[in-house]
């Protein structure tokens, strides 16, 4: 099949950027869009022009470095699916591909279709994590987790912090990934000691970085991990409570 | 030089014991005077400097990815084993340590083994506490299933989310101490040299690959947690950017190599689709739990899967190892599986695959129950190859995983360069010839948070008061400016040819002769093709843009003029050893029926290889095995 791309094309942060056309020809249903990339890199290097930077690593679905707006979609037309899990199978032979970076403000452009999401890092250190100093932690068994409580929680660790919900949404808003973080280790036994701080810190600091949530809903659409809108309604939850609860007294329960 | 391992005196369960209580300590107001920079954050690099960010170390640490939660630890899918013995099915330490001892071919050292399996238990404990979401019984305590070449179910697991959920952990513990400030982020931050002085480790030298801006950092002692190697073969279940530039920058400071051939090849992968293949995609081995490997008995059989008569359906594995069935070792899988393949049984468009068929367990235990235990992998099977393994059986063929060569330690984990250490999949220390399922995540987190950052203190106590090593002294000049010159060279070649395109041709060379079976003549013939290839690829590789911005081209170029000196090693370990063992398949050492045959009398040691310059070819120092707690005996899965 043939396919023309229109690629995002930028040298640096703060070079301004524009759109370029490649023929892409021969391509096999049975590549993936990023193989579809590999082909049309290989074409350019061949003609003397330097080659499109794209992020990518494991290409499983699963490390979340890859991740392209695909006319207009991130990760593309197929749902539940990062950008490295989509196969050409999926276009049809004639079809204009548009490709552009993450758009939000609070991933800046490094190059081409490079972003840069350490922005996901700062919410992290912020508080999502539980405080267990290695070889502290008693046996694993001593603590029973119920089985939907665990489950539930595994549903949000599933995030793999690729940043489609934040590209996708229009305030640019980053709640679906830091509500699946907070959801993760709120839901556990394990979490409930530092879960009011937690959730008011890293919630403050993700409002240093990126828009506000209006409740639209298309993080979850665009999410690969199929991450439940639930979530966030747990943040809030636990974040206005964080705001006015006497955590002196959270030991009575 | 002598190798010297330094295991501790006594018996083997006290070992470890007393080498905690023996070795020097770095009091707790101390330790804020020591800086140490850890490359990678993988399993073992992010525990590693999260643990010591928490004794009160200054830890730099370094990543190539945009985040250190991308390390390909993360795609790690089954599990980790512990000898917990939840299940009361006779597991024990000694079992853990005998089975890992035995899954790899009597090749690893007893010690380092045997304090694996003493931490393992720890492991578990401690990424329960950190709220990793193992898989739960109803009534709220962990699960476990079973791997490949054990009889007992001693795996704990997160979905088919292992590896990502033990990652997100230590990272998160890891985020904590960056927060904290007692540890250092670097991300886009490569390291492309060590650096010595007097012998001893006292820095790095890291390209930005962002803004291709290269600095240097030093430290007191130095951290390789760099993965593995398998990205030699280009085709691998490793991610993209694996590779072997940091171990092998230490090797040619000085650091010994150890049994580079040995490299697991993983029999549960989705077979290529075509020619433009950029990498394998691995299916768990949990998946050999519930499925049935076979291939059609009749050759060239043109019939699908569906319209093949149980009667003429070859379960091989379960034909020729009863007692193991489908869950033998890997290497012992793959091999079987290349034996269908050679005999013109492959199924599937390319004829590249043997069946995993699911239609058993289905009938057995019905859809939802296997949809719980492996519906992401099912899910991804499906994305890939557009088929549906609930109604057609999986196809899956073998593809380089895992490599259990390394950097050569010592039981401190510390190479034979004084303050360079290696952990994780980058040493070579615990897996042999061959690794067990589940048994990587497990060393990856034991030498990372339970064993260096012990035994770093002994190294560090004697350095109490002094510096490090100047930034501004000649030899990070020195490294500073090769790099630099390195870079520039890659630049100024402009010849005609993608790194990949040369990536491309190293791998079929080196998959072809140094893959699951190996040959003499055909060893011979490697170690002619590939400095050739080398030496085009000095003349003709082109790489385009500059060295002053993200120019991923001049990324690959680096890793993959390592690669070619590392394949030539791996060629030379494989022909020099001359048995069969573990992923090391020897075709002129095997029994009548096709199985490795060992020569424990002249092989029994770990073959480290010394750098010896360019144009040279390495000494070969030999660290013998001493086995006082199992007796060497055939593998037999039978």
């Amino acid at each position: 099949m043939n396919v023309t791309l229109k690629v995002w094309r930028q040298e640096g942060p703060s070079t301004p950027g524009g759109f370029v056309t490649y023929d892409a020809s021969d391509i096999s249903h049975e590549m993936s869009f990023l193989e579809m990339l590999d082909t049309v890199n290989e074409q350019l290097v061949a003609a003397g022009e330097v080659p499109i930077e794209f992020d990518h690593d494991c290409r499983e679905g699963i490390c979340g470095t890859c991740g392209l707006m695909i006319d207009g979609i991130p990760h593309g037309p197929q749902r539940s699916t990062a950008t490295c899990q989509l196969h050409m199978r999926k276009f049809r032979d004639g079809d204009v591909i548009t490709i552009e970076p993450w758009r939000a403000l609070g991933f800046p452009i490094v190059r081409d279709l490079v972003v840069d999401r350490s922005a996901f890092d700062r919410i992290i250190e912020a508080g999502g994590y539980i405080t267990v100093p290695t070889g502290s932690a008693p046996d694993a068994n001593l603590v029973p987790v119920p089985k939907d409580a665990s489950e539930a929680a595994m549903d949000a660790a599933a995030c793999i912090g690729c940043g489609a919900c934040v590209a996708v949404c229009p305030n640019g808003a980053a709640q679906l990934f830091t509500a699946a973080k907070i959801a993760h280790l709120n839901l556990l036994p394990q979490g409930q000691a530092e879960r009011w701080a937690r959730t008011v810190n890293m919630v403050d600091t993700m409002e240093e970085f990126f828009g506000a949530c209006s409740n639209i809903g298309e993080c979850t659409s665009a999410c690969p991990k199929d991450i439940s809108l639930d979530f966030i309604a747990l943040m809030n939850r636990d974040y206005a409570s964080g705001k006015v609860k006497q955590r002196r007294l959270t030991g009575q329960h | 030089m002598i190798l010297d391992s330094k295991v501790p005196d006594g018996p083997l369960a006290e070992k470890w014991e007393g080498y905690r209580f023996n070795m020097k300590l770095v009091a707790p107001t101390n330790k804020r005077k020591f800086k140490i920079i850890v490359i990678g954050t993988g399993l073992a690099g992010a525990s590693a400097a999260a643990t010591l960010g928490e004794l009160g170390y200054n830890v730099d640490v370094f990543t190539y990815h945009d985040s250190p939660r991308r390390a390909h630890s993360i795609a790690a899918q089954g599990g980790i084993n512990a000898a917990k013995n939840y299940r009361g099915d006779g597991d024990s330490i000694f079992r853990l340590f005998y089975d890992t001892i035995k899954g790899g071919d009597y090749r690893s050292r007893e010690a380092n083994v045997y304090r694996l399996a003493e931490v393992s238990n720890e492991i578990i404990d401690q990424c329960t506490a950190q709220g990793v979401p193992f898989a739960r019984e109803y009534g709220g305590l962990l699960d476990n299933r079973s791997f490949g070449g054990v009889q007992v179910s001693r795996t704990f697991y997160a979905r088919g989310q292992t590896g990502q959920q033990l990652l997100l952990g230590s990272y998160q513990a890891l985020a904590r101490q960056v927060g904290i400030g007692t540890v250092k982020l670097h991300t886009r931050a490569e390291m492309l040299e060590v650096v010595l002085k007097d012998g001893r480790a006292v820095g790095v030298v890291v390209r930005d690959l962002a803004t291709g801006e290269i600095t240097t950092h030093s430290a007191h002692a130095v951290v390789l947690a760099t993965g593995g190697y398998s990205n030699a073969y280009y085709l691998s279940t490793n991610a993209m950017a694996c590779n072997g530039t940091a171990i092998w920058r230490a090797y040619r400071k000085g650091a010994y190599f150890a049994n580079a051939a040995f490299t697991q090849i993983h029999p549960t992968c989705i077979p290529a689709s075509d020619e433009f293949q950029s990498k394998l995609t691995l299916m768990s081995e949990s998946l050999r739990n519930d499925g049935r490997i076979w291939v059609p008995e009749k050759a060239e059989d043109p019939r699908p899967a569906a319209g093949i008569p149980e009667s003429e359906r070859d379960y091989y594995l379960e034909r020729r190892y009863p007692a193991f069935g489908n869950l033998v070792p890997r290497d012992v899988a793959s091999r079987a599986a290349k034996q269908q393949m050679d005999h013109n049984k492959g199924v599937g468009p390319l004829h590249n695959g043997v069946y995993l068929d699911f239609r058993d367990s289905i009938e057995r235990l019905g859809r939802d129950v296997i949809e719980t235990r492996y519906s992401n992998l099912f899910e991804m099977y499906e994305r890939i190859t557009d088929e549906n393994p609930y109604e057609v059986p999986m196809r899956i063929y073998p593809a380089p995983h895992y490599t259990m060569g390394g950097l050569w330690v010592d039981y401190e984990l510390m190479t034979t360069v004084p303050g360079l250490y290696a952990i994780g999949e980058a040493n070579f220390s615990d897996h042999g010839a061959n690794r067990l399922g589940a048994s990587a995540l497990m060393q990856g987190l034991a030498d990372g948070y339970f064993v260096l950052p012990y035994t770093v203190g002994n190294y560090l106590a004697k350095y109490l008061n002094t510096d490090p090593v100047s930034s501004e002294d000649p030899v990070f000049k020195d490294a500073e400016r090769e790099v630099n010159d390195r870079l520039s060279m890659f630049m100024g070649i402009k010849g005609s040819r993608s790194v990949d395109w040369f990536h491309r041709e190293l791998g079929m060379i080196l998959i072809e002769y140094c893959g699951m079976t190996r040959n003499r003549p055909g060893l011979e013939k490697a170690l002619s093709e590939i400095p050739a290839l080398r030496e085009e690829f000095y003349k003709d590789v082109r790489i385009l843009g500059d060295s002053e911005t993200l120019n991923q081209s001049l990324e690959k170029a680096g890793r993959v003029a390592d690669f070619f000196e590392l394949a030539e090693l791996m060629c030379r370990d494989a022909l020099n050893r001359e048995e069969s063992c573990g992923g090391h398949f020897r075709e002129e050492h095997q029994t009548e029926d096709g199985e490795a045959q060992r020569r424990d009398d002249e092989f029994a040691y770990a073959a480290a290889w010394e750098w010896t310059g360019a144009d040279s070819e390495p000494t070969l120092n030999k660290e013998q095995l001493v086995f006082e707690n199992v007796e060497l005996t055939t593998r037999s899965y039978k």
